[in-house]
Order: C-alpha cells, then sequence, then structure tokens
C-alpha cells in the first residue's frame, strides 16, 4: 500500500467498524435505554441489549465493507427485518416517519461520545475524519429505518382502508313497506350481525313486507357470506319480510355456483332497480311510464 | 422475458382483518398475471374460504404466494399452511356439507372447484397445507417434469 491506511476513506471506515466491533457492549448499552429500543423490547432490558448489538454488529460489518453511505450495503440485511418491526410497532404506537427517523438520530450522539473518548489520543484531523464517518454511517442507519418505516405505514394505511368499509350500514327507506341495505366491503362474521340486527330493526320500525339486499360492493361471496345471507333470508321471513338479494354481478355469480353453494331458496335481480321493481309489482303497485321527467311517485 | 415480480410474499393469517388484505393482496397478484376477472374472483374466493380454515379449524397461520413462470405459462401458487389439530379424515372433510364447526361444508370441496390445482396435506396432531395453483387463462396447465 501507498498510503498509511489511516489516511484513506477506507482506512478510515475499516477503523470505525474496528471501534463498533470492540465497544459493542458500551454501545449497546447505551442504546437499551433509547425509546427505539425500550419501548419495542419490553420482555426484559437484555432482549433490548441483544437487539442493540445486533444493530452495532451491522454497522460494524458496514464499516468494515467501506459503504458508509450505501442503504443496499449487505450488512443492513442482518437487521433489517428488525428495523422494520421496530418501526412498525412505533407506527403503531402513533409516531410518524419522521419521529421515528428523529429516534434513530438520537442514538448517534451516544456512540459519538464514546468514539471521542476512544480516540481521544489521536491527532485531530484523525479523529474528525472518523467522528465525520460515524455520523455518515448513522444518517445511512435513518435511511434504511425511514425506509421501512414508511412500507409499515403504508401497510397500516391500506389496512385501515379496508376495515374502514366494515363500519356502517344504512338501511334505506325506497318505499312504504320497501326497504334496502347496500352492503359495501368485507361482509365477514361481525359486520354481518350488525347488517342483519339492523335490517331487522328496520323491517319492524317500517313495518316493511319487502328487504332488499344489494350486493354490488361486496368484492367476494364465500361460503361464509353466502351463509350469512341466507341466514338474513331467513330471520326477516320469520318477521314477515320477503328478501330479494340483487347486485350479484357474473363473475360472482359464476363463483358461487362452481362453489357449489345453492342460492336457489332466496329471490335474486340483477340490480337494485330491478328488485325494487319486483317488490312494487308484488305490492300491487304499478309504476306507469308517465311524462318523461317530475312525475310525483304517488 | 420477464423478470418475476417479487415470487414470493409470506402473509399471516391470524385475525379477520388478516383474511381482508389476504384476498386483497390475492386479487392484486392475479390481475397482476394478467388473470380474467372470473378467474381472479374464484381464486380470491378459493383463497379466502382456504385463508378461513386456516385461521378457524387450524388455529392460525400464514398463506405463501409465488408466481410462477414455466415457458410462456404464468401462475400464481397459494399454500395455506397452519400447526393446528389436521384432519383426520380427508375424504370426509373433502365432502359437500361436511363441517364440524357450523359453517356449510363447502370450503374445502367448493375450492377445489373454483381452481386449477388443489393438493391437501395434513398430520393429525401436526397441522395442514393446502396448496392451490392457477395458470393464466388460455394456456394448458403444464405437467411438472414435461420438458
Ligand atoms: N386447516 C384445517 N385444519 C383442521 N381442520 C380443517 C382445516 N380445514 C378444514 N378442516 C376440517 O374440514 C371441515 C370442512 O371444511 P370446509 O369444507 O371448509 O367447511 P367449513 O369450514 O364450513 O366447516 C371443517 O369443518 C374442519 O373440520
Ligand atoms: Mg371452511
Amino acid at each position: 500500500m501507498q498510503v498509511a491506511e489511516h489516511d484513506t476513506a477506507d482506512g478510515v471506515a475499516k477503523e470505525l467498524g474496528g471501534f463498533l466491533e470492540r465497544r459493542r457492549e458500551q454501545i449497546a448499552q447505551r442504546w437499551a435505554d433509547a425509546p427505539l429500543f425500550r419501548t419495542v423490547f419490553t420482555v426484559s432490558r437484555d432482549e433490548a441489549v441483544e437487539a442493540c448489538k445486533a444493530v452495532v454488529d451491522a454497522l460494524a460489518d458496514v464499516a468494515r465493507s467501506g459503504r458508509l453511505e450505501d442503504v443496499q450495503a449487505p450488512g443492513f440485511a442482518a437487521v433489517r427485518d428488525q428495523l422494520g418491526r421496530m418501526a412498525a410497532s412505533r407506527t403503531q404506537a402513533g409516531f410518524s416517519s419522521s419521529q421515528i427517523a428523529g429516534e434513530v438520530a438520537g442514538l448517534r450522539e451516544p456512540t459519538l461520545t464514546l468514539l471521542r473518548a476512544e480516540f481521544e489520543d489521536s491527532s485531530s484531523e484523525h479523529l474528525e475524519a472518523c467522528l465525520l464517518a460515524l455520523t455518515v454511517l448513522m444518517g445511512t442507519l435513518r435511511l434504511v429505518v425511514m425506509e421501512t418505516s414508511v412500507s409499515a405505514g403504508e401497510e397500516l394505511i391500506a389496512r385501515q382502508q379496508l376495515q374502514l368499509l366494515e363500519v356502517a350500514t344504512p338501511v334505506i327507506k325506497l318505499w312504504e313497506g320497501i326497504v334496502a341495505v347496500p352492503l359495501i366491503g368485507t361482509l365477514d362474521s361481525a359486520r354481518s350481525q350488525v347488517v342483519m340486527e339492523s335490517l331487522l330493526e328496520a323491517i319492524v320500525d317500517q313495518r316493511a313486507r319487502y328487504a332488499i339486499l344489494d350486493i354490488t360492493g361486496v368484492p367476494t361471496v364465500d361460503s361464509l357470506v353466502a351463509q350469512h345471507l341466507m341466514k338474513t333470508v331467513a330471520a326477516a321471513r320469520l318477521m314477515g319480510a320477503e328478501c330479494i338479494v340483487s347486485g350479484i354481478r357474473p363473475a360472482i355469480a359464476q363463483t358461487i355456483v362452481h362453489l357449489g353453494i345453492d342460492l336457489g331458496t332466496i329471490i335474486t335481480r340483477a340490480g337494485l332497480a330491478d328488485a325494487l321493481a319486483y317488490a312494487l309489482t308484488e305490492q300491487g303497485i304499478v309504476v306507469s311510464q308517465g311524462p318523461a321527467q317530475g312525475g310525483s311517485p304517488r | 422475458m420477464h423478470a418475476p415480480p417479487a415470487p414470493t410474499a409470506r402473509l399471516p393469517i391470524a385475525s379477520d382483518a388478516d383474511l381482508a388484505w389476504v384476498r386483497q393482496q390475492v386479487r392484486q397478484a392475479a390481475a397482476g398475471l394478467g388473470f380474467g376477472l372470473v378467474q381472479q374472483t374464484k381464486l380470491v374466493t378459493a383463497a379466502s374460504e382456504l385463508a378461513r380454515n386456516t385461521l378457524v379449524h387450524g388455529g392460525g397461520g400464514h398463506v405463501e404466494m409465488t408466481t410462477l413462470e414455466e415457458g410462456a405459462a404464468r401462475g400464481l401458487r397459494l399454500s395455506f399452511v397452519d400447526n393446528g389439530p389436521g384432519i383426520r379424515d380427508v375424504d370426509l372433510a373433502m365432502t359437500d356439507g361436511y363441517t364440524t364447526g357450523g359453517g356449510l361444508g363447502m370450503g374445502l370441496s367448493g375450492a377445489k372447484r373454483l381452481v386449477q390445482e388443489f393438493t391437501l396435506d395434513s398430520r393429525p396432531g401436526e397441522g395442514t397445507t393446502v396448496t392451490v395453483t392457477d395458470w393464466a387463462a388460455g394456456l394448458p396447465s403444464p405437467r411438472t417434469g414435461a420438458p
């Protein structure tokens, strides 16, 4: 080698790697009390310390490879999952990506202090170079965590949106004696229960003879959803109301048939309007063509 | 040829919300592979049945999603894995209408009818793995080992 090793960037990075390896225990002990680790690894302090050591080891690995600024450095691979879980857990606790990034940045200071102590006797230029290298490396760690926390956040939002679809189930009065529920989103057990209860209530309150269940907004009809529909229809019958299921899309109709489910006892119509027309006709109400616009319904 | 997009994903099945997530991810993967609407709907419905079995009968587990490429054929493989009680009599469980839990008993047999390939592997006391595979329409399902 032509130049003394500690003068090259690579040499400084290698030295930083050596420092991280030697001071692994002390660094881990200091980090373990930071909220980022303490609130995620709650079983015991040892667990938090172990998690910290894994991150220190990864950083040492990255430093030795000289790729201080590279978020893709192979050294991070060993802790990417762990960092992802930490970020996800902080996200669930209500912290934003930038707050999490701030927590990661907070790990830098105690590490710099240890580094300063270690290189007390070196030239000030050399100390500067080492401090700078560590600062860069900790910045890269922050980016790695940001990356995982952003994707964890996106997943959380997507899940919440899916669940939001499960909230409200309005029962609409379409006509004297005719109510309708437009079903939207996932029809799992809890929500089906709500739907059935509010529909039965509406049947009593409105003295409805006909109840339309429109499933246009239900993306999947599996055997559980079909079973809930059948139960709702049966319960409505007991209350003296006839149910009509509308909005079964062609792909769903084919799927129900292959699944082997027989909806034969249920009155079905293609669309909500067809279902309403059926209910009106059954009640003896004639809807005539009338003048083009503005005809009052009664 | 195309680089296969993210070949494998592993999704947990531990709650009703996970079921909705699994359905959504399967639909997205199937659409991405060019499955038609009917095939997408069938596969998602089969996945919904099997994931719910994993949750309800198997006590929770996970699904492994793999995109496949064999020659020009593109497919999606879903493996539903649990370490639950297993199924003592598979033939009986596969019978239309058979249920031990107050369901319609159409999940296993129905899922089999909804997909192109279906295998069930279960050991009493150890768990159950159900694997289904669908290939983008228009292409015959390739036989394993064929050149
Ligand atoms: N993953 C599983 N682990 C254990 N038992 C299962 C599993 N999947 C299905 N079974 C058994 O097979 C039966 C039939 O399943 P299925 O056809 O889906 O009907 P259902 O879920 O409505 O009972 C179940 O009642 C259960 O006893
Ligand atoms: Mg089932």
